[in-house]
């Protein structure tokens, strides 16, 4: 089991490593100059202020430093939390602004990739091989998971937003209000949470109830089944069995989508002008504010890296074989 | 009898129609008996196993009956077999490397699998069972990945065996093991016998010399249908089937050198049971074939508990 | 022991013909290629088929669909049903070239790895590995964003180069079972080579696999593509469903009312992609007897 963690942790860590490494890299190695560009866009009109943000940026990226030695400093600074100072909301550390984004963010994944994480393992082992379910879960599931995330976004904001007048479709929050804790804040914040949660969580399912039926089919037909089956077990223990065995390679599943489920996130708030990672992202790039779109991009990483040691420890939770020290998850 | 199969025939769904491979075949089992069941691959003796405790999707209940202890088995009905399954009839399979539950322990996957069948584990009959087999009490907290190949086929044959069925089914169980652990599988097989945990056994092989350690009957099937039934004793020693006679000329003998004896094939394989040939189904392979066999030979008793499928016999 | 069974492997042709047999009986498997038939001829023959081209100005904006304009107009006047043919086109394009691109890095990678094992298979193994959890989408917004001119073509590479880690560890554990099966050892005791046996001896025993391999990542680019498309980092010439959908965000087709604008797009993106995953069940169904209904 040391073992298995040790080598996880070793992925991690070098994937960290190169994470890092291509952000120091590309504003570097790309063609153009990032710092003029950058300027360009910077809707700063004084021209003291753009000399000003000219030296910064040029200090920052030390271009006028060896390779290795901006390599260096460049880990230095990352290592003390300083993500440079963003463009758009010039002068605000990029930190600052990405940690006034990531709860928007965390709120609206979290809930919806564990919900429909369970429903949708639920929803598919209960369709496995009933012929009615199946016929009936499969389509819609197929398209749920087809769906660009954003597209299902659209048409929610669409139909229960514009049309039916329910949710509001824009922010997290109404613009008259201030961030604080009293229930009505609580519960505008919820309104305009629920949309975008709602097509995360959609998309979401989908592929997580495909992924099951046809993990459980297999199950179903294993050795161990027939066996039972044979034995005369019913059918409720030998669904039992199947639906833990499944589970294991869907856990690892969860692992390999984290990054799609990140990057419908990520779009599903800009479709609601959710104030989270995605929008951020977002006006990043309009505003050529590459800082802060690098230090989006680290965070993110940096996000799933954590959330895949967590899956992990799960793993070895839930799958006794790990534990044994004999076998189990493979990578 | 313990065990009475009259005309049994099932049929395999296939893309180009059914295949019948289990084409009438009729024959008994006595308590306390271990009928060896030998054939080429295809020859049926699988899906004969299969059939007197699960059929599988595939498989049709095309005609005749199956009765033990005096009660007719319901082969064809899946709901209504159950309750015969495990207490009356029980199964070894083919399998036994992966028919255990990777990631339950076996000791808490027997008492699921037992209190599913509304029995109550007794852990000191288990443990004394285990014991015979020489198995440590310790595997019952182990999961299966943690057995050896023989470990597991053993463990296996305990569980089948709880619940001291009227019949076991082992079918090609000790293909994938080792000559030696072979045969004391095959022992242990005998043991059950012996020790009351198995009434009757129909120990299915594609390996004669092995059955005929511990089969007091050898049965030998040839393309769904019964070509040759005896002691085994008397398969071995004074076969009356041409094929049976073929099949055991083909049989190393003990003590003789390769060089003084030919090993032989046997020419030819097996008619497809899409469409069998009428007749006896042997007559394109026989070296002894004529006219008559273009009629099909009933399986006739040619001395007590003696069965032969051919009209030379 | 005698050994009785002298069971032969089924013939290929014999196989081949079983297939083609589901094949012509699978629903999901022909359902799905009819689908994708008909939006890949949609896409290939409609852009020639149709006059204006997408950018064009034809008539009054915000109109609803009509028989004029099958799919209506947008703010600026353009015919939505010609962005549409002209999208469909680059969503295939984007899907082959990028999808094809991951299958051919992930064979190439999962067949050394697991052919070759050891040390080789270590490294590769990592490189899969930390590929694999780096979120992509993060990677290429990164590499785009500081891209000034951006085409069908660098951004389906740049998907390519960064979707392939899955792929590669399936085909390697496939490799890694017909390492040992008695043909391949057969191949290799005749001495030959190494690159020789994965390609003749190796690959098209699970070129089923690799075909459906294939299927999933056209479809996964597919979907990639149009998330960067709608955050706007898409292609800077042309037109896409995904840049469809962005525009349609941001000029408020949404509060307009113009539904015609955001529905098609999607609407196709989404149809195309799970014609593919589709397909590629009944595929798996026609190969894999075990998932066949009984």
């Amino acid at each position: 089991m040391r073992q298995y963690f040790g080598r996880k942790l070793l992925v991690y860590g070098l994937t960290f490593f190169v994470a890092v490494t291509i952000n120091w890299m590309i504003p570097r190695f790309m063609p153009g100059d990032p710092v003029a560009s950058m300027l360009a866009r910077a809707r700063v009109s004084q021209p003291e202020a753009v000399e000003a943000m000219r030296l910064y940026y040029t200090n920052l990226f030390g271009f006028d430093q060896p390779v290795w030695k901006q390599y260096l400093n460049f880990w230095a600074a990352l290592l003390q939390g300083d993500f440079g100072i963003s463009v758009w909301v010039f002068p605000t550390p990029v930190s600052t602004v990405i940690m006034g984004a990531v709860p928007y963010t965390l709120g609206l994944m979290i809930p919806a990739v564990l919900l429909s994480y369970f429903v949708g393992n639920r929803l598919g082992a209960f369709a496995a091989r009933r012929k009615v379910l199946d016929n009936t879960v499969l389509p819609v599931g197929y398209v749920l998971t087809a769906m660009p995330y954003m597209w299902l976004a659209v048409i929610l904001a669409w139909g229960l937003g514009v049309v039916a007048g329910l949710f509001p479709v824009a922010g997290g929050y109404s613009f008259a209000m201030r961030p604080n804790w009293s229930p009505q804040f609580v519960g505008d914040l919820l309104l305009h949470w629920f949309l975008p949660f709602s097509s995360l969580f959609l998309v979401a399912l989908g592929g997580w109830a495909i992924g099951m039926r046809n993990m459980i089919i297999y199950e179903l037909e294993s050795d161990y089944s027939n066996y039972l089956a044979a034995l005369g077990a019913p059918q409720r223990l030998i669904r039992r069995y199947a639906f833990r065995n499944a589970i294991l390679p869907q856990i690892t599943g969860l692992a390999l989508q984290l990054g799609v489920l990140v990057a419908g996130a990520l779009v599903t708030e800009i479709v609601f002008s959710y104030p989270g990672l995605g929008s951020l992202i977002l006006k990043a790039i309009q505003n050529q504010d590459l800082f802060l779109l690098q230090g989006t991009f680290l965070f993110i990483v940096l996000g799933v890296l954590i959330a895949n040691f967590v899956i992990d420890v799960v793993y070895v939770v839930v799958d006794p074989r790990t534990r044994t020290g004999m076998a189990g998850a493979s990578a | 009898m313990s065990l009475t199969v009259n005309g049994l025939q099932v049929y395999y769904r296939t893309l180009k129609g059914e295949v019948k491979a289990l084409d009438g075949v009729s024959f008994s089992v006595r308590d306390g008996e271990i009928l060896g069941l030998a054939g080429e691959s295809g020859c049926g003796k699988t899906t004969l196993g299969k059939s007197l405790i699960r059929m599988d999707g595939r498989m049709r209940h095309a005609g005749g009956t199956v009765e033990l202890d005096g009660e007719r088995l319901p082969i064809a009905d899946d709901a209504r077999m159950n309750p015969y399954r495990f207490h009356k009839v029980s199964l070894i399979p083919q399998y036994s490397m992966s028919a255990m539950n990777p990631t339950r322990k076996i000791g808490k996957m027997v008492g699921e699998l037992l209190r599913s069948r509304g029995v109550k584990l007794d852990r000191a009959d288990l443990e004394a069972r285990l014991a015979q087999v020489e198995l440590p009490r310790e595997v019952l907290d182990r999961y299966p990945i943690e057995l050896s190949g023989g470990m597991k086929q053993r463990m296996v044959m305990v569980i089948s065996t709880l619940l001291n069925p009227s019949l076991l089914v082992a079918d090609e169980i000790t293909s994938a093991l080792d000559v030696s652990t072979q045969k004391a599988v095959a022992r242990a097989l005998a043991g059950f016998r012996d020790t009351g945990f198995v009434k009757s056994m129909i120990f299915i092989t594609h390996d004669i010399s092995l059955t005929y350690q511990i089969a007091d009957s050898i049965m030998i099937m040839y393309a769904g249908k019964l070509a040759e039934k005896a002691p085994a004793r008397t398969i071995v020693t004074a076969p009356r089937h041409p094929y049976t006679r073929m099949l055991i000329d083909s049989l190393p003998e003990v003590g003789v050198r390769y060089g003084d004896k030919k090993l032989s094939g046997i020419p030819g394989s097996p008619p497809s049971l899409l469409d069998p040939p009428t007749g006896c189904r042997f007559r394109d392979r026989c070296p002894l074939a004529f006219d008559k066999c273009a009629e099909e030979p009933p399986a006739l008793e040619v001395e007590p508990d003696h069965f032969v499928a051919c009209w030379k016999a | 022991m005698t050994v009785l069974d002298t069971a032969l492997p089924p013939s290929p042709p014999t196989v081949r013909r079983e297939a083609l047999y589901f094949a012509l009986r699978n629903g999901k498997l022909l359902v799905g290629l009819g689908v994708i038939t008909v939006f890949l001829a949609t896409g290939l023959l409609g852009p020639m088929l149709v006059a204006a081209s997408p950018n064009d100005y034809v008539g009054l904006p915000m109109q609803p669909p009509s028989s004029e304009h099958w799919f209506g107009t947008n703010t600026f006047g353009q015919d939505i049903f010609v962005q549409f043919v002209h999208g469909l086109r680059t969503t295939f394009a984007v899907g082959v070239l990028g999808g094809g691109l991951a299958a051919i890095i992930g064979m190439v990678v999962g067949f050394v790895a697991g052919y070759r094992g050891g040390l080789v298979d270590e490294v590769l193994n990592m490189l899969t590995n930390i590929i694999l959890v780096i979120p992509t989408l993060a990677v290429l917004l990164i590499i785009n964003a500081y891209l000034g001119i951006r085409s069908v073509g660098v951004q389906a590479l740049f998907i390519g180069l960064t979707s392939w880690p899955w792929a590669a560890r399936a085909i390697r554990a496939q490799t890694f079972s017909l390492r040992s099966r008695e043909f391949v050892d057969l191949a290799r005791l005749s001495g030959a080579r190494a690159w020789k046996i994965i390609v003749r001896e190796i690959a098209p025993n699970m070129s089923s696999y690799l075909f459906m391999t294939f299927i999933l990542l056209f479809g996964g680019s597919i979907l990639i593509a149009s998330s960067l498309d709608f955050i706007g980092l898409g292609p800077t010439e042309g037109v896409s469903l995904g840049l469809m959908l962005q525009n349609a965000h941001q000029w408020s087709a949404l509060h307009l009312g113009l539904w015609w604008w955001f529905i098609p797009p999607g609407a196709g993106i989404t149809a195309v992609v799970g014609a593919l995953y589709v397909a590629n069940v009944g595929l798996d169904e026609v190969f894999n007897p075990k998932l066949r209904e009984t």
